[in-house]
């Protein structure tokens, strides 16, 4: 089991593969962060500064609307990534982002990792480039569920 | 009544019915008179509600799994409505079984991933039973505790790296994932946990949570990567569901490594005989009741399945 932040960062499928230099520079943006169920990691509006990689438990991405409550959008679970809005401006989170099982999770500091992936372009592609296939994911199971994959039945 | 192939509709009593969602209903049948029909998992029968219609059904219980038949229907038309509707006592005809079957009995050493999306997971269910049933059969025989804490047998995700040395369970390497547009829509429930209980990785998800709903949010596909139980290059698919749910999933298992050779999914269309004698079920250079329901991912299905939603 890897302990030290750089192992643990580069465990972590979103850097799995990258050069050891490179997880120690990203390491140098990161501590261990824990939430209990029921915690927020962070809520809809407010600043967007951290890149979560997480370890165990589960994360609800909810937004709450007068009238209709408090709507799920996505679980994600140990290895997944929350937030990437510390990314774009105006660096604002769309969502809530509530525990809902004890979580372990690696908080990256955003800015730390702009200003690291502006002064390394390389680094910074990669980060990108990476941050993107899981945008591309989300978007994906997004569509498949306005799609209602399951209520289609035979096409003939 | 079409009834091709020499083969009438063998009556049989309704001896169980069970709603499992709103529109859901799980028949228990039991033969008027005779042996009970014998069947592979993953097989089809043709089912009559007398004075409506035939349509195919497939089978949801698992072969040996008592003397009844299980079919599992939901109510989408005239024969399904007075099937769902059938009363214990009352009588429906069934002829089969007809066509393949995921091919259970011939597994050997191979990890097993089941994707299930809605009702799909009614054909699915006797094979996933018979897995079960095999494996804790195993577990007895060489010994093992009898019954395993859930979650024993795959070690949780994160403490699971990229090249990880854990070693592998050593007997129930299956992981079943279903996914549903909402919580009332799952069937199967109690199925889910004893499976969970007998040491398979089960996880569920649904598109749209509704309150009290504590599992997971997401589409079906998204479970894919988080496998556990499973590895990619040992393992066999079996799909069931709506046909584009099938090719995602087939998609999302591609990308997770696997063969498409490895990948099975079930393919429904009308059909009238169920033996393949009247052409209904043609589907490219498939006949759907006797080359299928069961067919192999490969290039001719991957492209079928895509032609026909353009
Ligand atoms: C091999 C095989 C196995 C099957 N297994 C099952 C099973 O286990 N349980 C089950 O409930 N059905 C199953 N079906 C589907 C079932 O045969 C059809 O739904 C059948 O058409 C129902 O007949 P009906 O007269 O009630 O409705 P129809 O009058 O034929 O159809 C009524 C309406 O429902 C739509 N429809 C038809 N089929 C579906 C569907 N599957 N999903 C959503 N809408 C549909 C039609 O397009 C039509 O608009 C299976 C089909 C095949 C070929
Ligand atoms: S249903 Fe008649 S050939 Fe298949």
């Amino acid at each position: 089991m890897p302990t030290t932040i750089a192992a643990l960062v580069a465990a972590h499928p979103l850097f799995a593969g990258l050069p050891a230099d490179t997880a120690e520079l990203v390491a140098g943006c990161s501590h261990n962060v824990a939430f209990d169920a029921g915690e927020l990691l962070f809520a809809e509006g407010g600043p967007a500064d951290t890149l979560y990689l997480l370890r165990r438990g589960r994360v609800e991405l909810e937004l709450s609307s007068p009238g209709a409550g408090t709507l799920v959008v996505a679980t994600l679970e140990a290895n997944d990534v929350v937030g990437w809005s510390w990314l774009f401006p105006p660096y604002r989170w769309h969502f809530d982002a509530r525990a809902v099982q004890p979580v372990g999770a690696i908080a990256v500091d955003g800015a730390c990792l702009r200003a690291k992936a502006d002064a390394e372009p390389a680094f910074g592609y990669e980060l990108v480039k990476r941050l993107t296939a899981v945008i591309l994911d989300r978007l994906q199971s997004t569509r498949l569920a306005l799609l209602d994959i399951y209520s289609k039945g035979e096409t003939s | 009544m079409t009834a091709g192939c020499g083969l009438r509709p063998r009556p049989h009593r309704v001896v169980g019915r069970r709603r499992l969602a709103g529109d859901v209903v799980s028949l228990e049948l039991e033969p008027l008179e005779g042996e009970p029909l014998a069947f592979r998992a993953g097989q089809f029968n043709m089912l009559t509600a007398f004075g409506v219609g035939e349509v195919a059904i497939s089978i949801s219980s698992a072969p040996g799994e008592g003397s009844t038949l299980h079919h599992t229907v939901r109510d989408v038309g005239a024969v399904s409505h007075a099937l769902t509707a059938s009363r214990v006592g009352s009588l429906v005809g069934v002829r089969g079984a007809f066509g393949t079957d995921w091919g259970v009995d011939a597994l050997e050493a191979e990890d097993v991933v089941v994707v299930a999306g809605g009702i799909g997971l009614a054909p699915l269910r006797g094979a996933i039973e018979q897995l079960v049933s095999s494996r804790t059969r195993r577990r007895r025989r060489e010994g093992a505790p009898e019954a395993p804490h859930p979650g024993e047998h795959h070690p949780p995700r994160e403490a699971r790296e990229h090249h990880s040395t854990q070693p592998r369970p050593p007997h129930l390497h299956l992981s079943v994932l279903v996914g549903a547009r909402r919580p009332d829509q799952l069937i199967f429930e109690d199925d889910l946990e004893r499976w969970r209980e007998a040491g398979a990785e089960v996880e569920v998800t649904v598109d749209l949570a509704t309150p009290g709903w504590e599992g997971g949010v997401g589409v079906v596909t998204a479970l894919v990567p988080r496998i556990t139980a499973c590895e990619p290059d040992r393992s066999v698919a079996f799909v069931c569901g709506p046909e584009l749910m099938m090719r995602f999933s087939a998609r999302a298992l591609l990308d997770w490594g696997m063969d498409p050779e490895r990948i099975f999914v079930s393919l429904e269309r009308n059909m009238q005989c169920g033996c393949g004698i009247c052409g209904h079920c043609q589907l490219g250079p498939l006949l759907l009741c006797r080359d299928g329901p069961v067919v192999r991912y490969d290039r001719t299905v991957a492209s079928l399945l895509q032609e026909r939603e353009r």
